[in-house]
């Protein structure tokens, strides 16, 4: 019970809310790792905080894509063959057919 | 769900015979997220709608020297972003670690602890959040990030990239791209907590 306290004085909430990306991108060493969990595992608030975190990034990631609007599609189709034709121009300018 | 970019390769062959619903395809896949990511570097979204065809027309041209060795998405988005830095040339090209740091820290006390620690949010939060309109909700915060910030969070969270593949595209170090990435989150986060205070 000592021990544990001291750990979580050791980690403050401010140091554990500045370290969630680098421990959600695996970045922390092995002991700060068992830091950061450590606090976790005792503090609510920075728990559900790591929780909310996971969760707006399963958000960001979660997000359709817009659509690409009709004018612009039809001006990238006009791009598309205008290029396709050019290659084909090239492409009988050298003989290959 | 489809893992994106994995049949791309697909794509590309049908794209090299110059089958044009295959660029319809691609182009839906990746047109909106090729100008949200050149707005970040360019002032004006029309600006960066050009950006992007001229990826497009540069990407079909080059369609021969794709080989295949990183995955079409991000060939695509590399020949995006080296036009976009030459289309707004007036902005640094190094890229700053801009602050604020997010959230002040007013949210703790003195000693560190949390001052109020965040509300839980309700476990139904991702569907909430989903529903059309928040969704686009959530891209205008993601749009009013910093530039870097905005970087580095679409391209590794909205698009899905490897970090390696982000810091490779960006000019990156894998600590400056954490540094942005723990930015730009705590800023969405922040706007997600006001957001479902507001529901």
């Amino acid at each position: 019970m000592r021990v544990s306290t001291l750990w979580r004085r050791d980690l403050s909430c401010r140091d554990a809310v500045r370290l969630v990306t680098d421990y959600l991108e695996g970045a922390l060493s092995a002991s700060r790792r068992a830091r950061f969990e450590r606090h976790l595992g005792e503090c609510d608030g920075c728990e559900e905080y790591l929780r909310e975190m996971q969760l707006t990034v399963a958000l960001l990631g979660r997000l359709e894509p817009t659509d690409v609007r009709p004018e612009a599609l039809e001006a990238l189709a006009g791009v598309f063959r205008a290029v396709m034709a050019e290659e084909q121009a090239e492409h009988d300018d050298r003989g290959d057919r | 769900m489809s893992v994106p970019g994995h049949d791309d390769l697909a794509l590309v062959e049908r794209l090299r015979a110059g089958d044009e619903a295959a660029f319809s395809e691609v182009v839906r896949r990746y047109h909106e997220p090729m100008v949200r990511l050149a707005s970040s570097f360019v002032p004006a979204r029309a600006v960066a709608e050009e950006v992007a065809q001229d990826t497009w027309v540069a990407a079909l041209r080059g369609l021969g020297r794709f080989e295949g060795r990183s995955s079409f998405r991000t060939w695509l988005f590399a020949i995006l972003v080296n036009r976009a830095k030459t289309a707004g040339a007036r902005e640094p090209r190094t890229v700053a670690l801009e602050g604020p740091d997010g959230p002040g820290d007013e949210r703790f006390t003195p000693g560190g602890a949390w001052a109020e620690p965040p509300a839980p949010w309700p476990d139904d939060v991702i569907e909430r959040l989903v529903a059309p309109g928040l969704a686009s909700r959530v891209l205008e915060v993601v749009a009013t990030l910093p530039p870097a910030q905005r970087r580095v969070v679409t391209l590794r969270d909205v698009e899905g990239l490897e970090s390696g593949e982000v810091c490779e595209l960006l000019g990156l170090t894998e600590g400056n791209q954490r540094v942005l990435l723990h930015r730009g989150r705590t800023r969405v986060r922040q706007a997600l907590a006001a957001e479902l205070e507001e529901v």
